[in-house]
């Protein structure tokens, strides 16, 4: 039952970058391999908003993501839309966007080691117990899983119940079609990378506030984030979180009756079933 | 059996005397400039080891380190109880399962699913290892102890890297290397006059995994003392990528032109500025990415093509292999 709870609780931030990688592969076709470091960063700038300037994390997802959004909203426009335009197929734009986005990684990898050197960071907020079905349980956990879930939810609405949102769910179906019936394809893939950006810059704020993080373990967030989106199936939101859901829960239960240092060794087992039987993803649909 | 026209001949030839003359570096200096050349050597071998299967395909592998790690591994168990040679024997072969274990299941996919698989290879045996020297062995870090010096590891190295070279020449001239070219060009196209494209794919990608084993076998000597993070770092990964790409990956030589250059750069700005590394490393993708997609190599060709417009003619086969690298893996 407790690792029941802790595997979901975990999900619950695993979803949120999952969706942020969904937002940006399935829409603008970007692998964005450096989605780790675009995480990590968000963890620096939440413990610096919080020791610095003594600002509630829970609130520090409103300064930091907004951030998120306008940089990743730079990127794509500067760096990766040149690439969008000179690829002359999808597999050109696969390799060039792959190679373009490990030079982030690094960059902004670099750059975080220059300010904060390869140390360990964490801080308290919130570590109080909360008490679920009579076990202790973080309270940092729990408020970062609820606010995991109110804007997952929000992200819903919009992509569901709104008339950009059904643009950009249409961008992702069909770019071609979609710039046939006045949809400003490129600006919609510029906006669905810079959201993402924005919710996997969320998730890095809210996980902040139980994890200890440092400048260079981005990789490991980006495998993950990935093998959720390959999971779930490319560019389905409801199979991200499905997916971060599974994967929450099993490397909660590898650690705890295995051995902690083996929780890789369960996402890859995950992702290797998942590329043997169902290489579409759970919701996705066999190739025509 | 294997026919060699003139150029061919003469190609190796020149070949033969550079790599006589290479081999002669142990002999003037055994300090920095030795172990400049081990690096600049074991590079040389992987990137080539890389190119063989990744240039054709422009799949981009991330495995290195894993199957780097995977020689070392193997040299680091057995230093006491086997002969060197078998050792390195051993590390190929497992190596190369483990590469074909990886094509097997990704393979048949996109490029993006291979490269997020191969990213995280290294991590995960390096846990697997860890996990498993820890429970059911008595430490984690092993020694090897050996006769070799600097200059032994130098030799070897530089006898790996004109195996890598000879068989990449042979694979070119082969059944395999034909169907690889067809892949690169066009992969639907391939499938439909009947090549196998991921038997082939896999064929491939066993042989440079196979390599790449032998090179962490032959450095297992150099460490000393192996610890997992250090066998399977995954910055090698990364570094021979973009060695490669920098030099550039139409010609089986390329990577040459990209790694001398970055090594000795990556050397001095990790000598002086260690923090610096991972810019260096940015900045290079960027580059490569953005300027020079083609590498230096391609560079240099385009530029020879504009400069000899007169052999036009005799230059239309690079023209063409340049174009179909643009169009990478459908």
């Amino acid at each position: 039952m407790e690792v029941l709870i802790t595997g979901v609780l975990l999900s619950g931030t695993y979803a949120l970058i999952a969706m942020g990688l969904t937002l940006q592969y399935g829409v603008s076709r970007i692998m964005n391999l450096a989605t780790g470091e675009t995480l990590v960063a968000a963890c620096f700038g939440a413990f610096w908003f919080y020791t610095a300037l003594n600002v509630n994390p829970v609130l520090g997802v409103l300064l930091v993501a907004p951030l998120a959004f306008v940089l990743n909203w730079a990127i794509y426009a500067l760096l990766l839309e040149p690439l969008v335009k000179r690829a002359k197929n999808r597999g050109q734009l696969e390799v060039d966007s792959i190679l373009s986005t490990f030079g982030l990684m690094f960059l902004f990898q670099g750059f975080m080691l220059l300010g904060f050197g390869g140390e360990y960071f964490s801080y308290t907020f919130l570590s109080t117990a909360f008490v679920i079905m009579d076990h202790p349980f973080g309270l940092n956990r729990v408020v970062a899983f609820a606010a995991a879930v109110v804007i997952a939810g929000v992200l819903y609405l919009f992509l569901n119940h709104t008339r950009y949102g059904t643009a950009i769910r249409a961008v992702a179906v069909d770019p071609v079609s979609a710039g046939l019936v006045a949809i400003d394809v490129s600006r919609a893939s510029a906006f669905a990378f810079a959201l993402g950006g924005a919710l996997t810059a969320a998730a890095g704020v809210l996980l902040s506030t139980f994890y200890t993080f440092n400048a260079s373990m981005g990789v490991i967030f980006t495998m993950k984030a990935l093998i959720i989106v390959i999971m779930g199936g490319v560019g389905d939101v409801r199979g991200a979180v499905l997916a971060a859901l599974i994967l929450g829960l099993a490397e909660t239960a590898v650690a705890t009756y295995l051995d902690p240092g083996l929780t890789l060794a369960a996402t890859y087992l995950l992702f290797v079933v998942t590329l043997l039987f169902r290489p579409q993803g759970i919701f996705g649909r066999a190739p025509s | 059996m294997i026919t060699m026209n003139d150029t061919e001949k003469r190609i190796g030839l020149i070949a033969a005397a550079v790599i006589a003359v290479v081999a002669c570096l142990p002999l003037a200096d055994d300090g920095y400039y030795l172990s400049l050349g081990v690096n600049i050597a074991m590079y040389t071998a992987l990137c080539t080891a890389w190119t063989l299967f990744s240039g054709p395909t422009h799949y981009i592998s991330l495995a290195t380190a894993a199957f780097f790690g995977i020689g070392t591994y193997a040299v680091g168990l057995g230093i006491d109880v086997l002969p060197f040679p078998l050792l390195v024997l051993i590390g190929a072969i497992v190596s190369a399962g483990v590469a074909g274990l990886v094509g097997i299941a990704t393979l048949r996919l996109s490029g993006v699913y291979f490269v997020i698989f191969t990213l995280g290879l290294a991590e995960l045996i390096r846990q697997l290892v860890t996990w498993w020297q820890t429970n059911f062995t008595s430490g984690v870090g092993l020694y090897v102890f050996t006769d070799f010096t600097e200059a032994h590891i130098y030799w070897m190295l530089l006898a790996l890297a004109v195996v890598v070279y000879i068989t990449g020449w042979l694979v070119n001239r082969s059944r395999l290397g034909f169907a690889m070219r067809i892949i690169g060009n066009d992969e639907t196209v391939a499938g439909h006059v009947g090549i196998d494209t991921a038997r082939a794919k896999v064929a491939l990608f066993v042989i440079s995994g196979a390599f790449i084993g032998i090179a962490g076998a032959i450095l297992a000597p150099r460490f000393a003392y192996i610890e997992p993070p250090g066998a399977f770092n995954p910055i090698l990964s990364f570094q021979v990528v973009i060695m490669a790409l920098l030099g550039g990956t139409n010609r089986l030589w390329g990577p040459i032109v990209g790694v001398i250059p970055f090594t000795i750069v990556f050397d001095l700005v990790s000598a002086q500025f260690p923090n610096h590394t991972s810019l260096l490393m940015g900045g290079c993708f960027l580059l490569v990415v953005y300027f020079i997609p083609n590498g230096i190599l391609g560079r240099v060709e385009g530029l020879v093509r504009r400069l000899r417009p007169a052999r036009r003619k005799a230059d239309v086969p690079a023209a063409a292999s340049e174009a179909s690298h643009a169009e990478g893996p459908a």
